[in-house]
């Protein structure tokens, strides 16, 4: 940074030299910490995609009404542990595009099972934009429009049904939603939550400062599963959706702010020791000045790849907590819901499809470590 | 050194003390108490309440006092009898019946740490060594899924994997005939059949992290002029790795120990949901659903216990791994 200073910065128009690489080394001094850290980011093939790919999941769980191919909550008594159907593209020889067969349905004597198998006689093709369940969207607009769907009302299944019939490819959808959004609301908790009690520790020091971190360092001692058990048991089963799903995001962030409120503690005792803090202190700025201008942009990046490695085990914690039947509960529908219906090893033994839900975890977790992986080497200043 | 155990031991007490009034207050937070469920759950049966009995009942365990005598009354209990109260759900007292399942719980505890240790600190050795080699990345990609597969699913897979391919019934910790026997030599060889599953499934998890923690402290090392020093006078490079690298890079994994053990104590109470363990998992979800508090509180408060200890002794053996630490006790 010294070394940009001594530069002096050129209008644009100006700004012609001989080679490219001159150009790219002033540009270079003259960026910004944040577009610095973007182009070290950018270089980083496997956290971008995993960027993009979480910000397709995000999108796609923002407007999951019209990505489902059906309403979560209708039941089909009729399809019962219907398996996922195949799609096709080549019928009798012919390219027909995306289709599916009809199902037909059998009971099997022997196992009393209804089983499934395809008519290979007919085509069923898949439509896009087609009509499909009506939904209100967001809760303002009535529509039917989704993205996929089979004409004329027809189930299109592309993970299975569950044993009411309704289609689990929706139901992760939905699922999704409450998800992934906990997770993002459970660290927005926990983070203001760290960086105010963090703040405080870290600034005020001296007596504060040995209370706080004791306190923390005797919170992080209780295994968190039984302390979240017991908190989300207290949780009473009368109360509605939404105050469970507030209380589950409370819950987690009550115990994760630990991580965060040590980080930024550690970071300003670091920092206000640095020359940049001295001159200003210097200076006659005062101390929360010092603290808001000067120090807190210096850990804004650290703080942000904290964040996002805690997203995922948020994620987690709900998948294992609903997944006790701790947390959240039918007919919410979260992943950690749905993956209650796969506790049973018979159920998983004949319908495979139930465990589908856990590959959605698995794979949003991994991006979000990628992620975050990606963005520690990115912010650290020493890394090259 | 002496010194620097009994003053951590002394750090100990507070701890806990603060630990047993977050847990109790936590314990309490239903509204009503385990006789009020119990009393609604007899009305829906149809059965008759006695309501004197209740009253005795909520009298003897104070029940009906404010939340500091009964704090007290517990805590005192604790201290100067080792009791841990009733269990009203079991309607025995709470030492009969959590002893077995939390050293069982503890074992598993253990064992995992010393399997997990077993496999990542090789392979870490192996990946920092070979680093961007095909094998470093595999390690590393396994790592990730490692990390990312929540600990009872992976517990489910397991278990259906090997009931399909070998038609094993790998659930539980003992064959059905050895659950109520009295401890045996026998009965030790059927536990040793039956843990690896939970062991396997909660290694997994710790492993991953643990191999990417010592693969970066090596790599860290690897790059210090001292390696290149000691290549130079002519040492060879096992004896160099594992005398000089490894230790240094090996400290902060044993300070993780500290922090292992919550991590396992709370995966281990899921993966026991899935797997139907006697251990403390089961006993302690029933026990919170049933507002059976004494029984909750206890098992929450040793386990909490148990981590403060394993913190110590983690510190312990990081102040006897790691001269400097020692020596900076001693000038301090």
């Amino acid at each position: 940074m010294n070394a940009g200073m001594s530069i002096p910065p050129e209008p644009e128009s100006d700004g012609r030299l001989s080679a490219d690489d001159a150009m790219s080394q002033e540009k270079r001094y003259l960026a910004s910490q944040w577009r610095l850290m973007w182009w070290k980011f950018v270089d980083h093939r496997l956290a971008l995609c995993s960027m993009y790919l979480l910000c397709l999941f995000y999108f796609v769980a923002l407007f999951c009404e019209f990505f489902a191919p059906h309403n979560p909550r209708q039941r089909a008594r009729d399809l019962s542990f219907a398996p996922p159907q195949r799609v096709h593209l080549v019928h009798e020889g012919r390219l027909r595009g995306p289709f599916v067969y009809p199902r037909i349905q059998h009971f099997d004597q022997e196992l009393a099972l209804l089983t499934y198998t395809e008519d290979r006689s007919r085509v069923q093709p898949i439509r896009f934009f087609v009509r499909g369940d009506t939904y209100r969207f967001w809760g303002l607009v009535e529509t039917s429009v989704h993205l996929v769907g089979l004409r004329d009302g027809g189930r299109l299944y592309l993970m299975g049904a569950d044993r009411l019939g309704r289609d689990l490819f929706s139901r992760i959808l939905y699922g999704s939603r409450i998800s992934l959004s906990l997770g993002l609301v459970g660290v927005f908790l926990s983070l203001v939550l760290g960086i105010v009690i963090g703040g405080i520790s870290g600034y005020f020091g001296g007596i504060t400062d040995t209370v706080i971190q004791r306190f923390i360092e005797i919170l992080m001692s209780i295994p968190s599963i039984p302390l979240w058990m017991a908190l989300a048991a207290a949780v009473p089963p009368t109360w509605s959706q939404l105050t469970v799903y507030f209380c589950m995001t409370t819950i987690l962030a009550l115990i994760g702010w630990t991580g965060v409120a040590r980080e930024v503690r550690g970071k300003i005792l670091a920092l206000r020791e640095e020359d940049y803090a001295m001159a200003a202190r210097a200076a006659g700025v005062k101390e929360f000045r010092i603290l808001m201008r000067h120090l807190v942009p210096g850990f804004t990046s650290h703080l942000i790849v904290v964040v996002t490695l805690a997203i995922p085990a948020m994620i987690l914690a709900e998948t294992a907590l609903s997944f006790l039947q701790l947390g959240l509960r039918a007919p919410t529908i979260s992943w950690g819901v749905l993956l209650q219906d796969a506790m049973n090893l018979q159920a998983v033994n004949l319908y495979p499809w139930l465990i589908w839900p856990t590959a959605f975890v698995v794979f949003v977790v991994l991006l979000f470590n990628f992620l975050g992986d990606g963005l520690r080497d990115a912010a650290d200043p020493y890394r090259h | 050194m002496i010194e620097y155990i009994i003053r951590r031991v002394l750090i100990m007490f507070p701890t806990l003390f603060v630990i047993s009034i977050i847990v109790f207050t936590v314990i309490q937070l239903p509204p009503g108490d385990f006789l009020t469920t119990y009393a609604i759950n007899l009305e829906q049966s149809g059965e008759p309440v006695a309501m004197e009995v209740l009253d005795a009942l909520r009298e003897r365990y104070g029940l009906d006092k404010p939340m500091v005598v009964q704090y007290s009354k517990w805590i005192g209990g604790i201290l100067l009898r080792g009791d841990f109260g009733q269990s009203f759900g079991h309607w025995r007292p709470v030492k009969d019946l959590i002893w077995e399942r939390l050293g069982l719980t503890a074992s598993i505890a253990l064992i995992t740490i010393v399997i997990t240790w077993m496999i990542a600190v090789p392979i870490g050795i192996y990946s920092a060594t070979h680093q961007y080699k095909f094998s470093d990345y595999a390690f590393t990609f396994a790592g990730y899924i490692g990390l990312s597969i929540p600990a009872f699913m992976l517990a489910l897979l397991v278990m259906n994997a090997a009931h399909m391919k070998f038609g094993l019934d790998v659930g539980g910790l003992f064959s059905d005939e050895f659950i109520d026997a009295p401890w045996s030599l026998a009965r030790v060889v059927d536990l040793l059949q039956h843990i690896w599953v939970p062991v396997l499934v909660l290694a997994v998890g710790g492993t991953a992290g643990l191999i990417r923690v010592m693969r970066a402290n090596l790599l860290d090392q690897l790059e210090l002029p001292y390696v290149e020093t000691a290549r130079a006078s002519g040492l060879s490079e096992t004896k160099l790795l594992l005398k000089y690298p490894v230790r240094v890079a090996i400290n902060p994994i044993v300070s993780t120990i500290g922090w292992m053990l919550p991590q396992l104590f709370s995966g281990s109470v899921i993966v026991a949901m899935v797997l139907s363990l006697q251990t403390t998992g089961p006993l302690l979800l029933r026990a919170l659903m049933d507002q059976d508090m004494h029984l909750a509180g206890a098992m929450i408060m040793i386990l909490s216990a148990l981590t403060v200890i394993g913190t110590l002794i983690s510190d312990i053996l990081l102040a006897w791994v790691d001269p400097r630490i020692r020596f900076e006790r001693q000038t301090s």
